[in-house]
């Protein structure tokens, strides 16, 4: 089953203004949505928050009714060992099937690290991964 | 004071608008013979080149206007073949469409005897030396001015627009007595030499210069003539005219538009004569052009005129200092920008909504320019590099129609302000003094 590995991210858009961000953390609050992991990025002109949570559809659905605007996308959990060349590993398979990491970002459980990347083809990744025995993250771990 | 030309320069008024009328009459003749364009619209509104008897009947011809040459792109306004053109030029228009000129070869000489006359009008002769730095090519400044320092015997030095330390270089390097180019680029220049230590009154034996181009205020003149210890003198012109035109002499107290070339009106919102000294919107008629018509032109600028004779001597009318626009042209680093080639620009990408926003700055004198466009919701991705794409594609394409660099931002769906009525799309920060 490829598809309880692909991870349905929120992609959260704001605009730079102070305050902001800390609206939409209100917004993820009063919802009662936990988020798992998340990573902040920032364009000259606006930041995009990029957040794993519990409930990816009904955040959504959320989110959006406070008028924020927000994107579902994919992405790949990958646990990484706490040892040296863990995140080689990945990398080099990905980098020999000729997939594209768009980004990435790691989360810290009690149990696992993990690496949370966006790819170009995201099917493929999931696959060549499981082949060459790369643990990845299912959605009903989350 | 010399004169280029003193017999006519300093003729008196009364002559002079007599030799004006005859020459409006002549033109009139000859356009409304050859001119299809100028036939049809004198016939639609009644007047035949006979009715025109003085200036307040040549009232009764329609206006033209930029959207003339648009609707009539390329040539379709040009009344002489190829074969007797000697040069086109063109210059931005108001929707992507370009303005396309051209020339005969009497035209390139009327232009270059009006420059010429305000040349030695402000002191320029045979003895100097003078860098050109407005851009040569499509753009009319640079071969504008060159053909006319070359007319009055003067010595020029092709430098074209940028490479600033070059052009520092070779203003200590060479004796350069003068200098052409737009107010901003003079201010840049005079930055520059402070960056490298150098003592522009001393260092650089630049007596003269002429800025045009973009506007510019009396302040602005105050301020680079004490930095630079340079006379700046002022001109006034469009391609449509046939390029830079008209100079201040050295009582540097407004433009000579010299009376048997060009027949200038300044009206009211009514489309009534002001009276002299009094602003309103510019009208120009050129009274000796072959290439095409250029009749009662409405160029979109506001200023005033006056009659009275100069301190210099010259009784021409002189042309104050312009105070706005009709239109929403800008002009950016010497180059005409309308707002309606950025929306066209907008409109090519479908990744972007119809809203956008205009800011100007002036950083050290120099015009920057900030167009902030809206993505289209199904557009929007937490790629960046997807964005940083989208956003130098719209810049690139921009820099294509306008000719110059314009900085991009790329904003969220909803978030530029939306208007009721006629959308502001322009915040202008700039400040001439």
């Amino acid at each position: 089953m490829t598809d309880e590995n692909i991870i349905t991210q929120l992609s959260i858009f704001i605009n730079n203004e102070p305050g902001r961000l800390a609206a939409i953390a209100g917004i993820l609050k009063d919802f009662n949505i936990n988020v798992k992991g998340f990573n902040l990025a920032e364009s000259a002109e606006f930041g995009i928050l990029r957040a794993i949570v519990d409930e990816p559809d009904r955040a959504y659905d959320n989110i959006r009714s406070k008028g924020v605007l927000v994107k579902k996308t994919d992405v790949i959990g990958i646990a990484i060992k706490d040892s040296p060349g863990s995140f080689f590993e990945t990398a080099d398979v990905l980098g020999k099937a000729g997939i594209n990491i768009d980004y990435g970002y790691a989360y810290n459980s009690n149990d696992f690290d993990f690496l949370f990347i966006r790819v170009d083809d995201t099917e493929k990744a999931v696959k060549v991964l499981k082949d060459a025995k790369i643990k990845l993250i299912k959605k009903s771990e989350i | 004071m010399a004169f280029w030309n003193k017999e006519i320069e300093t003729m008196p008024r009364a002559e002079l608008e007599k030799l004006q009328l005859s020459l409006l009459k002549k033109e009139v003749r000859m356009m409304y013979d050859t001119s299809k364009f100028i036939h049809d619209r004198m016939k639609a509104a009644g007047v035949s080149p006979d009715d025109i008897t003085d200036l307040k009947t040549f009232r009764k011809i329609p206006f033209m206007k930029k959207t003339d040459f648009r609707d009539n792109y390329p040539d379709g306004l040009f009344i002489k073949p190829y074969e007797e053109l000697v040069r086109v030029h063109v210059s931005s228009g108001t929707t992507g469409k370009p303005t396309v000129v051209g020339y005969t070869e009497k035209d390139l000489d009327l232009w270059a005897e009006s420059l010429a006359r305000g040349m030695v009008s402000f002191g320029m002769s045979e003895k100097d030396l003078i860098q050109n730095s407005h851009g040569y090519g499509l753009f009319t400044g640079g071969l504008g001015v060159h053909q006319a320092a070359e007319k009055i015997g003067a010595t020029v030095l092709p430098t074209s627009t940028g490479n600033t330390e070059r052009q520092i270089q070779l203003m200590r390097d060479l004796p350069v007595t003068a200098f052409a180019g737009t107010p901003s680029y003079l201010f840049h220049i005079a930055d520059s030499c402070e960056k490298m230590g150098l003592d522009m009154r001393n260092d650089i034996g630049i007596k003269l210069a002429i800025a045009g181009g973009e506007p510019w205020s009396e302040s602005m003149r105050v301020k680079i003539q004490e930095r630079t210890g340079i006379r700046v003198h002022n001109c006034y012109g469009a391609s449509e005219f046939c390029g830079p035109s008209f100079l201040e002499c050295e009582e540097q107290a407004g433009l000579h538009v010299w009376a048997d070339i060009c027949y200038m009106e300044v009206l009211d919102e009514n489309g009534d004569q002001c009276a002299e000294g009094e602003r309103g919107e510019l009208v120009v008629t050129m009274l000796q052009k072959e290439a095409f018509p250029l009749i009662r032109y409405k160029i979109g600028d506001i200023s005033s005129l006056v009659w009275e004779k100069c301190e210099c001597g010259r009784t021409h009318p002189r042309l104050m200092r312009l105070s706005g626009r009709t239109d929403d042209m800008l002009v950016v680093r010497g180059v005409n920008v309308f707002p309606s080639q950025i929306e066209s620009v907008i409109g090519e990408m479908p990744y972007l909504s119809t809203f956008y926003h205009i800011t100007l700055e002036s950083v050290n004198y120099m015009d920057d320019i900030t167009v902030e466009v809206e993505l289209n919701e199904p557009f929007l991705t937490d790629d960046m590099v997807k964005l940083g794409k989208m956003a130098r594609e719209v810049e690139e394409r921009l820099k294509s129609v306008l000719s110059i660099s314009t900085k991009v931002k790329l904003m969220l769906p909803g978030t530029l302000k939306r208007f009721e009525g006629k959308a502001q799309h322009v915040t202008d920060n700039r400040r001439y003094d």
